[in-house]
Order: structure tokens, then sequence, then C-alpha cells
């Protein structure tokens, strides 16, 4: 396969373990990618899904800074996020820690790794580790764009009814 | 429900014997005794695995004249690789748009040079 062959994301999620692996190449320098992981402005413009936009609360992309950003549909906020960033080695590597409001307490670290595979390009490899392999098969299972989506026809019925 | 489900499909799939009895079914059904034969562990032991396969829908057991032959549902492994593959096309359509951002930011640099 030649450097262009678009690389898909893959998923590995060990059975004995309650982790999921990503991993997806990108035609670009790890500087370059670490700056759309990172920037604010860019960041909330691949993220959410463009019928759910992310709206920044807090972003503070530094060791020892935090984050929070909510999905909203319509001007509705459908879901809140947050966490914080253990590592930020510019470039390299991104550690943070992840949780969605609607399951208090699920948290998944996330260990985003950025390696330079030369002629621009970087394959950006994201270990999360939750807490449990029950938690990690419910956020296999559902997925928290599924929670937003449920979340949005929740409240269709809701308004349906009322 | 379905999360359920595959809690349990994966918490049967922890354990690397059990791992193995799937593998070996999946090249066709067979004994609790046949099963045991390669493992240094009694029939007991494959059995207690085997019903935990079998809570987990894995596994099924049907009655034959003298034997009782496992077999491997493979449906509901199929089910497994359908929620995993469900979300790596998510986080595919995600990174899609953050390679327009990348292509994106690409021609502003160039733009600005």
């Amino acid at each position: 396969m030649s450097a262009t062959t678009r690389h898909e994301t893959t998923i590995e999620a060990d059975p004995s373990l309650p982790t999921v692996t990503v991993t997806r190449d990108f035609a670009a320098p790890p500087e370059r990618v670490f700056r759309a992981w990172t920037d604010p402005e860019l960041i909330v413009r691949w993220l959410g899904p463009k019928d759910t936009p992310m709206r920044l609360q807090q972003w503070d992309a530094r060791t020892g800074g935090s984050y929070r950003y909510t999905a909203e549909r319509d001007g509705e906020v459908v879901a809140s996020f947050y966490g914080s960033f253990h590592e930020v080695r510019p470039s390299l590597r991104l550690v943070q820690t992840f949780t969605f409001e609607g399951v208090p307490d699920g948290v998944s670290m996330d260990i985003i790794s950025f390696d330079d595979l030369g002629g621009g390009r970087t394959r950006v490899t994201c270990l999360s580790v939750l807490e449990s392999i029950e938690g990690r098969d419910a956020m296999l299972a559902s997925g928290m764009e599924t929670g937003v989506i449920e979340g949005y026809e929740a409240l269709d019925e809701l308004l349906a009814a009322g | 429900m379905a999360e359920d489900r595959l809690s349990r499909v994966f918490a049967a799939l922890a354990d690397p014997t059990r791992r193995d009895i799937v593998a070996r079914l999946a090249v066709g059904d067979a004994t609790v005794g046949q099963l045991a034969a390669p493992y240094e562990v009694s029939v007991q032991a494959v059995s207690k695995h085997l019903r935990v396969l079998q809570e987990a829908g894995l596994v099924s057991q049907r009655r034959e004249a003298q034997r009782r032959p496992c077999h491997l549902e493979a449906e509901v492994l199929d089910l497994m690789t359908a929620w995993i593959e469900r979300y790596r096309r998510r986080a595919e359509e995600r990174f899609r748009r953050l390679d327009d951002v990348l292509a994106a930011i690409d021609d502003e640099e160039e733009g600005a040079t």
C-alpha cells in the first residue's frame, strides 16, 4: 500500500481489560494535528457532530488545566462533558480525563499519542482506560452521541406529550 | 438490554480458556469431553466455563442420542462486532471532519506565507 492510501479508524477492545484503543492516520504533521486537538477554535470544528455543535465553557489545554463543553442542538444543551488536562506535551502526547455528565461516576483516562510517520503524516493512538469492563462496554455499546440522540428523542416525546 | 448482553459477552470472553473454547467451537460443534481434552483441567472445570458462555448466549447445547454437543452461536459474536463497528464508524466520521480541518489550516498557513 502506498503512503497515500486512506487509513480508516481501527478500534481495539481487549476482552480482558477495561480499555479501548482507537488508531487513525492523518495527512498532516504532528504539530498541526496536535494543534487541531488543543486549539479551542479548531477543536469545535470537528469533535462534535454537525447537528450538535459543541460550545466550550472552559478550555485550558495546559498541563493541570481543565475543560468543559456542551453539545447543543437548536440552541438546547443536550449533553455536557468535562475533564482535566493531566499532561499536555506539545506535538507528542496528551493525557486527559473525560466524564459525560449524564454518567457522573463514569470517567475515562485518555492517553493520546501523536507519532510522526514522516512525509507529513501522523498516526494518532487514543487509549481510553475505564474503571471497569462494564463501563467500557457501556461506552462502546451506547456511545455519547447515541446518548445525545436519545436525549433529544426523549425531549421530542416530552414536547409532543406536553 | 442490548448493553447488558454485550457486557455479559465481554465478561464471558475475558477468560483465556473461554476464548479458546469459542475459537475451538468456531471450527465445529464439540462435546464437553472433546473440549476438555487439550486442557489440563477437569471436565467439570470446562463445564463451568461452558456455563458462563451459555449464560452469555454464546454457546448452546443440544441433545442428541448419546451426546450433547456444544454449538457456537455466531450471531451473538456478530452482535458484539456490530457494536464495535458502530463505535468505529462514529470515530471515523469525527476524524474525517478533522481531516477537513487539517486541510483547511494547511491552506490558511499557505495563504499567510
